[in-house]
């Protein structure tokens, strides 16, 4: 008995080893970076001297365009997947035969069980020049790396999630709330928007903080189509980077461990591990209290 | 009168934007699961279309005679030691200039040599070490051509490029030409690409060194990973009070299963790497950081596997006089293994696709050589499409949809067998 509890335990162990390798790592990034500087500051650039002389030989930690990428990406790869994941589940849900849905469903599932890394490659090969040429045909100037680009792909990997969490919220409302609206009168699609998705929304809500909290963490596709420099912008069509790609950029490579630059890293996880721990606890909190609605 | 016809044409023009409306909104949401279907036929068509070509690669057959002169010195292994300290490059070049002996001024001989790889002089050195009497006689070997040269020949790069395109002069154009005409250069089965690992040449680079550090780091992953599931979902499902600590656990275990994979490679670096100095780069690390990463998967899917269990059995168990804990180990848990299984090899498909925590742990480094125990440097599989997906070269984005089709059908694999798994033993209470 005592073998299981301990083997219980190592889940809070591993939490705990975040918790405390993060603050661990981050106290002394903070000794030698001022907080204010990194939660506030407008420029990134990590590079720290090698020699005393060096040109720009101050790195920059300001976190705030990391921050504002970020939710750039996000925001559009959200943009995709929340109507499309949405949509797709109704169809499935509300339209589709039944051998129509045993088909499709698994196939669009297999979208979330690619590797990341197959999508940043797509995103880079695939997605990224063809959003440059054709924004060249019509006049824009789109970067080879663009956050459209990741975003969008991004985008795509999130619609299983979306569309299974809206499926769940979608059946959870009782049948008897549509057949209500359908005896009156009203279409399917009025049912669905009038009656059914008002009444899933908060189980929708909280499917969409999910996936946020899933693509403000996914780290391959920004790191293979989003590009390294830290720019303070919020035009799609402009290289932006990550946290996440910072992280990776900063900690790729042999480094001395006590270097500002490589405790910034960790200090960008910290964030990164309280963001999305934030997200889901409300997501969860919200799909949970909605779900003990109709019970 | 005329009012209820007004009222009726009014309710029917009605309908009919209704009906309209209706249909618009079910075409849109069909529209939206063909954005995903869509997307995926286009990935898969890239992928398969981009890499299908890197399982040929293109073979010069040459008739090497090797000569006395060659050979290096006997020392304590006689003949055989002679042999493998033979000067193959000296006889590569000689082979080829026999060939072509219009090649004659410096840069066209070095323009020649360039049409096979730097790997040919290894492949005729353990062809002439396997066979009986090498000096002197010719042998037939099938050497690998340079990657430029095999691009030309399967058509990836059309012949009609320029030359800085195609990286060949029209002199090495010919030659490649007058090869065709003799046979002697043909695409074959890419066995190298299945047999090595990592290497800065494209053609003699191959898949082998990352799939044997995705399977070490799997094994280390499955066997943390798969006990303490188990046994989690065991205690917590069947044996935890219900008490502060417990739902503390269950919080902790569902919060885990969100956060991201990065945020657990930063603890494999500041943890397994800097605190227990582990090795970098070794499958041990990675197969421990993954674990983490599976772990909260497996206990959910155990649980519902064991909660699926009906209590009956437990209860039977208990009446004929099993002890809790026997009733559990001897009878729910075998019946929920099934449920258990397909979960875990659910997880082990997506820890087999990680790539970023691994980054963290350095699997990032460039290695030569198949790992040959859970402590040697190694990469796996994602990461080394990663590395690949970087260069430039078009030899290797070829490479990189091959590897990635690897990949993927691994992960299908796992996943199909889930699939078999969950179907074959499915019951029903």
């Amino acid at each position: 008995m005592a073998v299981l509890i301990a083997a219980s335990s190592v889940a809070i162990l591993t939490t705990v080893g975040i918790v405390l390798s993060l603050i661990f790592e981050s106290i002394q990034f903070f000794r030698q970076i001022p907080f204010t500087d990194f939660v506030f500051g407008l420029h990134w650039s990590p590079q720290t001297a090698i020699r005393e002389d060096q040109v720009g030989a101050s790195g920059a930690f300001g976190a705030i365009p990391l921050l504002v990428g970020t939710l750039l990406i996000s925001a559009i790869a959200l943009c995709v997947s929340g109507p499309v994941g949405l949509m797709a589940a109704i169809y499935l849900g509300e339209y589709a035969s039944r051998r129509f849905r045993a088909t499709v469903k698994p196939i669009l599932e297999a979208l979330a069980g690619i590797p990341t890394v197959v999508y940043g490659f797509f995103a880079a090969i695939v997605v990224a020049p063809m959003l440059r040429n054709s924004g060249e045909a019509i006049g824009l100037e789109v970067s080879s790396e663009s956050a459209l680009a990741a975003g969008l792909v991004m985008g795509i990997m999130t619609i299983p999630f979306v569309s299974s969490i809206s499926d769940d919220a979608i059946t959870a409302v009782p049948e008897s709330l549509k057949e209500a609206a359908l005896g009156l009168g009203s279409t399917r699609s009025e049912a669905i928007r009038n009656v059914i998705l008002p009444a899933a929304l908060p189980g929708i809500a909280g499917g969409l903080l999910l996936a946020a909290s899933r693509v403000i963490g996914e780290t391959m596709i920004v790191v293979m189509a989003a590009g390294l420099a830290a720019k303070l912008t919020l035009n799609p069509f402009e290289a932006v980077t990550t946290v996440t790609v910072q992280i990776v950029t900063l900690l790729t490579g042999d480094q001395e461990f006590d270097s500002p630059k490589t405790l910034a890293a960790f200090a960008l996880g910290l964030m990164l591990f309280v963001v999305t721990l934030a997200l889901n606890v409300t997501a969860l909190r919200i799909v949970k209290a909605y779900r003990e609605q109709y019970d | 009168m005329t009012e209820i016809s007004e009222t009726q044409s009014r309710v029917a023009a009605r309908l009919a934007r209704r009906h309209a409306g209706e249909k618009r909104f079910k075409l849109l949401s069909l529209g939206a699961v063909w954005v995903g279907l869509v997307f995926l036929g286009v990935l898969l068509f890239t992928v398969i279309g981009s890499g299908h070509t890197a399982f040929l690669q293109t073979k010069i057959l040459l008739n090497v005679t090797l000569e006395e002169t060659d050979l290096g010195e006997a020392g304590e292994g006689g003949q055989a030691q002679a042999i493998a300290g033979a000067n193959y490059n000296g006889v590569i070049k000689r082979t080829l200039r026999a060939v072509f002996p219009e090649a004659r001024s410096r840069s066209d001989k070095r323009a020649l040599y360039r049409l096979v790889s730097v790997g040919a002089a290894y492949e005729i050195r353990e062809a002439m070490m396997e066979h009986e009497n090498p000096v002197g006689t010719p042998v037939a070997v099938w050497v690998t051509a340079s990657d430029d040269v095999d691009l030309i020949i399967k058509g990836t790069v059309p012949r009609t490029a320029p030359a800085d395109q195609r990286h060949l002069s029209d002199q090495q154009m010919n030659w490649i030409e007058s090869l065709e005409k003799t046979e002697t250069v043909k695409a074959r089965f890419n066995t190298t690409f299945f047999t090595s690992g990592d290497s800065r040449e494209p053609e003699l680079a191959g898949v082998l060194g990352g799939a044997m550090g995705s399977l070490y780091a799997i094994l280390v992953c499955l066997a943390i990973s798969f006990p303490l599931g188990v046994m989690s979902a065991v205690y917590l499902e069947c044996f935890a009070p219900k008490n502060r600590l417990t739902e503390f656990i269950e919080v902790n275990i569902n919060n885990l299963a969100a956060v991201p994979s990065i945020v657990f490679g930063l603890l494999g670096l500041a943890i397994f790497l800097n605190a227990f100095m582990l090795p970098r780069s070794a499958p041990l690390v990675g197969g421990m950081v993954l674990s983490l990463l599976t772990l909260p998967t497996i206990i959910i899917a155990g649980r519902a596997a064991i909660k699926s269990v009906p209590p009956s059995v437990r209860e039977a168990a208990l009446a004929l006089g099993a002890s809790p804990v026997q009733a559990v180990f001897h009878h729910v848990l075998p019946l929920a293994m099934p449920g258990i299984l397909t979960g875990t090899i659910i997880g082990t498909a997506g820890a087999l696709g990680e790539t970023a925590p691994l980054l963290m742990i350095g699997m990032v480094a460039f290695i030569v050589d198949v790992p040959t125990s859970v402590v040697d440097p190694s990469t796996v599989l994602p990461v080394q499409i990663f590395l690949w997906s970087d260069i430039p070269e078009k030899a290797f984005v070829e490479r990189t949809s091959a590897a990635i089709l690897v990949l993927l059908s691994f992960v299908c694999l796992l996943n199909l067998f889930a699939v078999y798994l969950r179907k074959r033993f499915e019951t029903r209470w």
